[in-house]
């Protein structure tokens, strides 16, 4: 028997982790995977209180976050690519102007 | 304690050591490979939360497609480690806002579902995959078909994106 609330402290820890690492990393790539824990740690708090309130929607929309999740890494990625052939650099900090 | 609080606890260590493991090594191939882990870890949750479909998608889309969407990034680009990234004075603040959220997440998120429920056993009516099926195409039908069309406009974003500047002065 586990509390609903100990899975919804662990998503709050993946979350405040992810966005930790959106802070702290200058890899555009970390910083990406970060973002990607926190989608994860928002899909398990869903699929926690799908538990709770027993129906489906929850399920559902860890569904659509995971679709949302896959087109953003791909464009994502895509403009990382983009932004290194152009650079040959992935370091935020450079990132500093919008000339390409 | 329960066999399910023991699984439970021994699963979120795996979870929040990975997680620092990903945000804390500085090759970005290592990290991926943490997030892979992390990745797995979360799907045994949904186990034990009675969604076994959504599990197993949490298995072939995250940790298949987009950790290897990753890895081939990286490997294409081949710059796993940034010279001088993690400078440890740098961290304080973050670390600190980072407490501040997670104090501000954790206390808002419990103070929402009011009374504690306890999960205990799987195998409820949650865990059938053709009563989620139902749901997922009446009532959030709209919805389903939208993100096709999100995805088919990501594919198009990622091939015009990543097309050679050379192919697309000749276009």
């Amino acid at each position: 028997m586990v509390p609903v609330s100990y899975y919804l402290i662990l998503s709050a820890i993946l979350f405040s982790l992810g966005a930790l690492g959106v802070l702290i990393r200058r890899n555009a790539l970390v910083v990406f995977m970060s973002i990607e824990l926190m989608l994860n740690a928002a899909n398990l708090a869903f699929v926690a209180f799908t538990r709770v309130h027993e129906t489906f929607s929850g399920q559902i929309f860890v569904f659509f976050v995971m679709a949302v999740a896959a087109a953003e890494v791909a464009v994502g990625l895509a403009l990382v690519v983009a932004i290194y052939r152009s650079r040959q650099n992935i370091d935020l900090d450079q990132m500093n102007s919008l000339k390409g | 304690m329960s066999l399910e609080l023991i699984l439970f606890l021994i699963l979120a260590l795996i979870a929040i050591a990975t997680a620092l493991g990903m945000l804390l090594s500085r090759s970005a191939v290592y990290a991926a490979l943490y997030l892979v882990v992390n990745f797995v870890s979360v799907a045994i949750f949904y186990l034990l939360l009675d969604a076994p479909f959504i599990a197993l998608s949490q298995i072939a889309v995250y940790a298949g497609a987009i950790m290897v969407l990753f890895l081939f990034v990286i490997m294409l680009i081949g710059l796993e480690t940034l010279p001088g990234e993690l400078n440890w004075r740098q961290l304080v603040w973050p670390l600190g806002l980072g407490v501040i959220l997670l104090a501000e997440g954790a206390f808002l998120v419990v103070q929402r579902i009011g009374r504690d429920v306890y999960i205990g056993q799987t195998g409820t009516a949650l865990s059938d995959p053709s009563l989620m099926a139902k749901v997922l195409f009446n009532d959030y039908m709209l919805p389903f078909q939208i993100t096709a069309v999100l995805l088919l406009v990501a594919m198009i974003g990622a091939i015009v994106l990543s097309k050679r500047e050379k192919a697309a002065k000749e276009a």
